[in-house]
């Protein structure tokens, strides 16, 4: 595993040496033994994330927009400069291979990051094309200050004013004469901007960050607080809530991006794409799966470890573990990540069901693990975004 | 004259008035509270004292807040967001520490610094506290039978009592018995041989209570602490995001959302008895507002002999709230902070997580105690130091703070002053204690708040200044709380019922008495 430029700080506040592997990267799990007043922070003031690990190509030249418009299922011409989207891109099966955002920087310029290397892949689309695909991944260092008083800080310590930078919009500006990209945008489903800068400024914007930020309660934070926040967000992960269609040889495992949810990213009448006739096939025959919510009744819950004389137990952080569920006995679906959401007191999971049993308020059957037995325990669907906070957009 | 008609009317919109209010208006019942100051909240209410910062001026954390009552009033879905406080500094007077942290093994790394010996025993200790706790838990949610004239659910829930306390083994059925008799410096001197440890503990005993860590009974409020802690990742303890008044909101939102009406600055002088029926109430503007039911959310004594008349009570009920016992042992003193004191102690300040405790001995502790005995204020008392803006930057400008001292002990009556007179010199001797274990905080200082026993009677209505509605003393528990024969939350008038923290399961922000007194109003009025 490699460090990302901001080791030489992060290893040091890192008292819980909790590390783990991401894209090659050294990632933070949590920085202090338990990972409760990182995922707080993240509601209550903000979290610092190291996000360097995510995959950044340049894209320039004067077929950059039709290239990118065939690789992902959005309309690409639709993208203002400055702007950025959500993106998935699919196989000629129309199963989905990745997920990430596309920034147009300027005319024929975008920088594109998936969660995934993406690089043969974006090369072989690119066949005959007029453009320059460029691996920036090692030159660019990424922070993510994610929270309710993440403006605060950044106003505190960048040249512009970014109070007016709208929800998934960038701005070019500067941290004490060193260059950044901020954009508006995060994986936690709260107010928050990620900053781009150089690999050789990472360290003085990180002290910058850190110093600033004392006044707004910036705290570092891992992944574990980050999943538990992503998935009151109602945000998938690549190899968790969905398995990329290249990184399985079994059609069971992949899926379509209408399955997932992601049908708002597929613009079908848009020019071809990468497996545009598969999904207009699909979408006319319906998709096989609904992805959703579900509030899990802990009350039932608590019943069942009433059973074995103990009080109730909820999970402390966020799993990842397919767990199925039932209605009337018949499997219908299943969990692809839950956790207890202490914001929300809900403890809920992200799923995927058969179409007839996704409607909200439907009952269904959770399977749960107390001393080793199966349980069942009642579970409602909901919709997700399960927490979407004004301010996240305001 | 108005001449408005409720199903029920909720005297005093603390949070146990606001969650009776809502449960009874998510009944389908016409509810409107009636709150006495301009903003709703009680004891449990956040208030802009000082420009920019924001107080939680009386109770500063959540304990023990019931995890059902957040899941049936949807708590988190109406703004209740609550940070957990966990671990503990005590800076100590030669100059060392003692700190309690989130992480098991973190803790007895430290304990292990004062002790080896202790670092085994607190993981037994603590392990031990956590079954007591399991066994005595139930017994909060559940209303307490009537001794004087048990009714057939009273025998179920005798019988339901005799077969849980049956189930304890003889270990625990022992240690029970400890807990119940003992106070907390010799129970806790059966454990740990660190005075600091103890002191540290102790605390947990002693709150809200005029007795000292060497008074029997205390050990029994020791376990108080210890229930908080099995809701687990529940966090029901913890403080609240923009202070304590989120919590009242939130429910007073809850109840709104059920068509509860709220009204402040409207304050009840009487309630209306006529045959030994409640029929409403009468403001102290004259305005009289009917109901079918009045609920007082106020202590016993305000509940039994203010708002109705001696006359319309028998004798010995009379006679037990008299008797009962409130000694006000508290203060509370809120600063704002121009940047974060620094003990001396372990000057990072990233140490103590914005969570301290005034209590470096057993001596410090009980030399407060003794001062505070003979009808004065310690000189240097104990305090739970809380700063919530480490956390929750929202309660002041940036890089600013809050400060919170809750401050014991000091005594309702003084023997040769007056609460007026010594307010500020109880505060000089709260930061002057403080400032000898943090020095900087002098400096920083830009504003302070000092509200002694008396303040707290006067401006909130805790009769002595008792935070808890009461002290939380064995014989003022469960059946015996406020009073033999009257702790179902019925009084002997009839449909006037108490929903304070003066009836079961007693003080804090837990809400029980709110939601018990509820359920026994929904099933026993109509």
């Amino acid at each position: 595993m490699r460090p990302t430029p901001f080791h030489p700080r992060t290893s040091k506040l890192c008292v819980s040496h909790a590390w783990e592997e991401w894209a090659g990267y050294q990632a933070a799990q949590m920085y202090e033994l338990e990972h409760t007043h990182e995922y707080h922070a993240i509601r209550t003031a903000s979290a610092l994330f190291d996000f360097t690990p995510l995959q950044k190509y340049q894209i320039d030249g004067r077929d950059a927009e039709k290239l990118l418009n065939r690789i992902v299922t959005r309309d690409v011409r639709r993208l203002q400069d400055g702007q950025i989207a959500y993106c998935a891109w699919c196989d000629d099966e129309g199963k989905i291979l990745n997920d990430g955002t596309l920034a147009r920087l300027g005319e024929n310029s975008y920088r594109f990051a998936p969660n995934d290397p993406s690089m043969a892949w974006i090369e072989d689309n690119a066949c005959g094309m007029d453009v320059h695909i460029e691996d920036v991944t090692e030159d660019l260092a990424v922070l993510s200050v994610q929270g309710p008083t993440s403006r605060d800080v950044l106003n505190s310590v960048i040249a512009a004013d970014i109070s007016d930078l709208r929800f998934f919009w960038l701005t070019r500006t500067t941290i004490d004469g060193a260059p950044v990209t901020v954009a508006r945008t995060g994986f936690t489903g709260d107010l928050g901007y990620e900053i781009w800068m150089n690999t050789g400024d990472a360290l003085r914007i990180w002290d910058i960050l850190m110093d600033k930020g004392a006044d707004y309660a910036i705290k570092p934070s891992g992944l574990h607080a980050m999943d538990m926040a992503r998935i009151e967000a109602g945000l998938l992960v690549a190899d968790i809530d969905y398995i990329p269609a290249n990184k399985t040889m079994f059609e069971v495992q992949k899926s379509s991006p209408l399955e997932l949810g992601f049908s708002w990213l597929v613009h079908l009448d848009k020019p071809y794409f990468v497996g545009q006739q598969a999904l207009r096939e699909e979408k006319a025959r319906g998709p096989a799966w609904v992805t959703t919510g579900i509030e899990i009744n802990i009350g039932a819950l608590e019943r069942v470890y009433a059973r074995f004389g103990m009080p109730l137990e909820l999970p402390r952080r966020a799993w990842n573990d397919a767990t199925p569920i039932y209605s009337k006995g018949t499997q219908v679906g299943k969990a692809t990540s839950g956790t207890w959401s202490p914001l929300l007191k809900k403890y809920i999971a992200l799923v995927r069901l058969k179409p007839n049993y996704a409607k909200p308020g439907t009952a269904l059957d959770f399977e749960v693990t107390v001393e080793a037995q199966h349980h069942l325990v009642d579970a409602k669907v909901v919709k997700h975004p399960f927490f979407d906070p004004e301010r996240k957009k305001a | 004259m108005s001449r408005e008609n409720y199903d029920a009317i909720i005297i005093g919109g603390g949070h146990n008035g606001l969650t009776t209010a809502a449960y009874l208006a998510r009944a389908g019942r016409s509810v409107l509270v009636l709150e006495r100051r301009h903003i709703l909240g009680g004891a449990a209410v956040s208030e802009e004292i000082y420009p920019g910062f924001t107080y939680s001026v009386c109770s500063y954390v959540v304990s023990l807040l019931r995890p059902e009552v957040i899941q049936e009033l949807k708590l988190a879905e109406h703004g209740l967001q609550l940070l957990p406080l966990e671990g503990s500094f005590i800076p100590m007077e030669n100059g060392d520490y003692m700190a309690f942290w989130p992480d098991g093994n973190d803790t007895r790394e430290e304990i292990k610094r004062h002790s080896l010996r202790d670092a085994d025993r607190y993981e037994e200790f603590n392990q031990l506290m956590y079954e007591m706790a399991y066994a005595v838990k139930p017994i909060l949610g559940m209303v307490p039978p009537d001794l004087v004239s048990p009714s057939l659910r009273d025998v179920g829930t005798l019988r339901d009592l005799a077969r849980h306390v049956k189930g304890l083994d003889k270990r625990k059925f022992h240690y029970l018995t400890k807990i119940m008799t003992m106070s907390a410096s010799d129970f806790l001197a059966e454990w740990f041989e660190t005075d600091v440890i103890r002191s540290a503990i102790a605390i947990n005993g002693i709150i809200g209570t005029m007795l000292g860590p060497q008074s029997p009974g205390t050990a029994y409020v020791l376990l108080h602490h210890f229930m908080g802690e099995l809701d687990g990742a529940f966090t029901a303890w913890g403080s609240q995001k923009g202070g304590t008044g989120g919590v009242s909101e939130a429910i007073a939102s809850a109840a709104r959302s059920h068509g509860a009406e709220t009204r402040c600055n409207a304050a009840v002088d009487h309630v209306i008895v006529k045959n030994g029926r409640a029929h409403g109430v009468v403001l102290e503007n004259g305005d009289e507002i009917r109901s079918k039911v009045v609920v007082s959310g106020c202590d016993p004594r305000v509940t039994f002999e203010k708002l109705v008349d001696s006359k319309d009570l028998p004798d010995d009920l009379v006679e037990a709230i008299r008797k009962f016992k409130f000694r006000g042992s508290s203060g509370k003193v809120n600063i704002a902070l121009d940047g974060l004191p620094h003990f001396t102690a372990q000057p990072d300040s990233s140490i103590h997580d914005g969570m301290a405790q005034i209590a470096p001995s057993m001596a410090f502790m009980e030399r407060a105690y003794d001062e505070a005995k003979y009808g004065w204020y310690s000189s240097r008392p104990y305090m739970d130091v809380v700063i919530p803006t480490v956390r929750d930057p929202s309660m002041a400008p940036p890089g600013k703070h809050v400060l919170s001292l809750f401050v014991q002990y000091a005594s309702y009556g003084l023997e040769k002053s007056n609460w007026e007179d010594e307010r500020e010199n109880f505060g000089d001797a709260v930061v002057d204690t403080f400032a000898e274990f943090a020095p900087n905080v002098k400096d920083l200082i830009l504003h302070r708040q000092v509200l002694s026993p008396w303040d707290l009677e006067k401006e909130f209505s805790l009769t002595q200044g008792n935070i808890f509605h009461g002290e939380l003393t064995l014989d003022q528990l469960f059946f015996m709380r406020p009073a033999i024969g009257w702790a179902q939350y019925r009084t002997p008038i009839r449909n006037y019922y108490q929903c304070g923290s003066g009836a079961h399961p007693g003080g804090g922000i837990t809400c029980g008495p709110g939601r018990l007194a509820a359920l026994e109003i929904l099933r026993t009025s109509r």
